[in-house]
């Protein structure tokens, strides 16, 4: 089979594999019958194959539910050169997930009607599933609120104004109250950008040093708080982006204990990497919210662990090399996550034994499927074949010029990642990532 | 010793040996400096741009002249940064000093890093005359040599830092040189400007100026830049002389010995009165600018080490 592109899954039989799903033991292996898009039958495996289709020998592999990855920048319309919808689709397969939700930050942005259509029509019968979210306010100018009703029509799974928040507490209370009518998330980018001010990097010991313009973690938290507040006060959902501060999952946790409808959702990058990556001046390590110290990574991995921290997402934001090749405070924020996601989540959680192959189904798949409203995929007879295979012992080094990514800019060039993607299957096609 | 640094990019990481090294070795030049034709064939065939990309006639004009010192060809680029877009400038002008085949760059930005950045970019070595609020370490080097020729050593000797802290190159560059030399650092200014964490340093930190006198045995003041009270770090240049100034009725007070540096440009009659530093029983603002040459005539010396015999 081709591993460039994606073929039709008409007839396909996974032999001997692991699934990771409610129900499946995980000593036993498993042979999962795929006809015409749909998984026909799972069976203990055997060895008599009058199967007259495709097989895969998965022995050592584990199926999982097709992963969700629910924040990603992939820069269609407007940025094409960065990344396009399709290109964003072949870096999220190699890297495992089958789905993905867009942020609204398209030039023009996602805040109508005409760009949801866009979004979803490019990629009509394509294995991978685009949910778009769509911006809280015009433009994402903090100023109006977009025609909310007629975007979830059109597809719209949630609403951000990713990049930055919504300042305006009202608009927000607004948004929250209005949101409810259609049960889906408000996710909202949480820095109170008077307290960020023109700030490069995490506020700390090592921006001291380097005499760069820090980024306190209070500006995170002084906006979560509000808005777990505003979500209390109104009823309304409220999505926690990106969450990087251990004073912002105490707050988190307190809220759930409260019985707020909160939930939230955590980086890679965050639980992998601290501001002293900055030493380097290498904008690679430079995103927004910024990597912080050990203590705050200390904090979200055990807001992961605890539940705290509902679900992992990579906040893939592509960057032209041009733009990304300069002094640090010239570069854009953001870095690409798609193809190092797993293997980054196996080797910072999954080896160390702090989650189990089942919580990540959890916090990649279950979960960010249950914040929107979405139902998730299932490994069961009868149901659609969504699902991503792993190599547990795929060891492989990140290599930044052999990314299905249109951009560069990931700040794991190099490392060595425990787990690869092997394959992924959704809407009736088949894709084999490459070795 | 043998130096074996290619770039100079800031005293964060330079040893105690390589300082009193280049320290030494500006010595020596300080002697060229003093003969009735100050000028030697070191680095006579090797060219040294210099690359200003923020205003700064003191620093430039103490390079070039170093680098004229030592018969270096130069070529001068400066530039503002705000008049470029931001970071573009930069990768353009590396190319640019690629192809031309450059021994040395000197750069000063506005933006912490754009040194380390350079040396990613180009072949040559990268002096840092200044990166934005992280390092300026000729400058500290200067300072650590006169501060030694006065008192012919720095372990032990009480340093106070008075003044923005939070946007200095000056006061890092220091902070790490004199600390790494074994001499005491005390921060001393409002709370607004001393950097996150700044304890972290191994320093003392003061809010008030008098302790800080008390403490110091020298008195490095710093420049405050006038609109840093419109973006409220403190409220007016008045109440910032009055509580932050270093004046001589507070050195009377004192009572004791002190020696004042500062970098300059200085605004008289805010950071520093204009009687102090003007009086060479305390201050020792003109050795530091004499010995600015030479140790830039040192560390281009010994950068350019590998280019003599
Ligand atoms: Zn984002």
């Amino acid at each position: 089979m081709s591993g460039s592109k994606f073929q039709k899954a008409e007839k396909i039989l996974l032999k001997n594999v692991t699934i990771i799903d409610d129900g499946y033991n995980e000593q036993k292996q498993w042979d999962i019958f795929i006809i015409d898009g749909k998984i026909n039958a799972i069976n203990p495996t055997s060895e008599k194959t009058d199967f007259n289709g495709a097989v895969l020998d998965l022995s050592g592999k584990l199926a999982l539910p097709g992963l969700l990855d629910m924040h990603v920048h992939f820069r269609e319309p407007g940025r094409e050169d960065e990344e396009t919808l399709k290109s964003g689709a072949h870096s999220a397969m190699a890297g495992g997930f089958t789905a993905a939700c867009t942020m609204p930050n398209t030039n023009p942005a996602t805040d109508n009607r005409e760009v949801i259509e866009f979004i979803l029509d490019e990629m009509k019968n394509h294995l991978f599933s685009i949910y778009p979210i769509a911006a809280i306010t015009k433009d994402q100018q903090g100023e109006k609120l977009a025609e909310m009703a007629e975007l979830v029509d059109a597809g719209a799974v949630a609403f951000s104004d990713d990049g930055k928040s919504v300042a305006n507490s009202l608009l927000l209370r607004r948004a929250l109250e209005y949101s409810k009518m259609f049960n889906v998330p408000i996710i909202e980018h949480c820095e109170d950008a008077h307290l960020v001010g023109s700030g490069d990097m995490h506020e700390g010991f090592v921006s001291s040093n380097l005499g760069l313009a820090g980024m306190p973690a209070i500006a995170e938290d002084v906006i979560v708080a509000r808005n777990l507040m505003l979500a209390e006060y109104t009823g309304g959902k409220i999505h926690i982006a990106h969450i990087s501060t251990k004073g912002a999952v105490d707050l988190v946790r307190q809220a759930k204990d409260k019985g707020i409808d909160v939930t939230a959702e955590a980086t890679p990058h965050h639980f992998s990497l601290t501001d002293e990556a900055v030493r380097s001046f290498d904008s690679n390590f430079k995103m927004n919210p910024p990597l912080r110290s050990e203590e705050h990574v200390a904090a979200i991995i055990e807001g992961l662990k605890d539940g705290t921290i509902d679900a992992i997402v990579t906040d893939h934001a592509p960057h032209s090399i041009e733009e990304k090749d300069a002094e640090f405070s010239a570069a854009p924020f953001g870095i690409i996550g798609l193809e190092t996601a797993l293997g980054l989540v196996a080797k910072q959680l999954v080896k160390p034994g702090i989650l189990s192959w089942q919580d990540i189904v959890q916090k990649m798949c279950k979960n960010p499927y249950r914040i929107l409203g979405l139902e998730a995929p299932q490994i069961k007879a009868g149901e659609i074949a969504n699902l991503t295979i792993i190599d547990p012992a795929g060891e492989w080094e990140v290599d930044k010029f052999n990314m299905k990514s249109r951009s560069r800019n990931t700040p794991f060039h190099g490392w060595k990642l425990p787990v690869r993607a092997f394959a992924v299957l959704n809407n009736g096609y088949f894709y084999l990532a490459e070795k | 010793m043998s130096f074996k640094r290619k770039h100079l990019l800031g005293l964060e990481d330079v040893s105690a040996e390589e300082i009193t090294h280049i320290l030494n070795t500006a010595e020596t030049f300080k002697e060229v400096l003093a003969r009735p034709i100050p000028k030697v064939p070191t680095l006579r065939g090797k060219t040294i741009v210099n690359l200003f990309y923020e205003a700064s006639t003191r620093t430039r004009f103490s390079f070039e002249l170093a680098e004229k010192r030592l018969s270096a060809d130069t070529l001068n680029f400066s530039t503002s940064t705000s008049s470029v877009k931001k970071g573009e400038s930069l990768r353009d002008t590396a190319q640019n000093i690629e192809a031309m085949k450059v021994d040395m760059v000197v750069i000063r930005h506005s933006a912490p890093g754009a040194p380390h950045y350079l040396t990613q970019c180009i072949k040559g070595s990268v002096i840092n005359a200044g990166d934005g609020c992280h390092e300026h370490p000729t400058q500290a080097l200067l300072d650590m040599l006169t501060i030694r020729d006065k008192y012919k050593y720095l372990k032990g000797l009480r340093v106070a830092i008075i003044g923005d802290i939070l946007h200095s190159r000056v006061a890092r560059s220091n902070i790490y040189g004199l600390t790494t030399m074994g001499a005491e650092v005390a921060l001393c200014a409002p709370q607004t400007m001393i950097p996150y964490e700044a304890e972290k340093w191994n320093v003392r930190i003061f809010n008030d100026v008098d302790e800080a006198i008390a403490f110091a045995d020298i008195v490095m003041a710093l420049r405050i830049q006038m609109e840093r009270q419109t973006q409220n770090f403190f409220p007016t240049l008045r109440e910032y002389h009055n509580y932050f100034g270093i004046t001589k009725e507070r050195l009377d007070r004192a009572n004791k010995k002190i020696t004042i540096m500062h970098p300059g440009p200085i605004n008289r009659g805010i950071e520093l009165d204009s009687d102090l530093a003007d009086d060479d029983r305390y201050s020792v603002i003109l050795n530091q600018v004499t010995n600015g040459v030479a140790i830039r005539m040192a560390v281009l010396y010994l950068l350019g080490g590998e280019l003599q015999e």
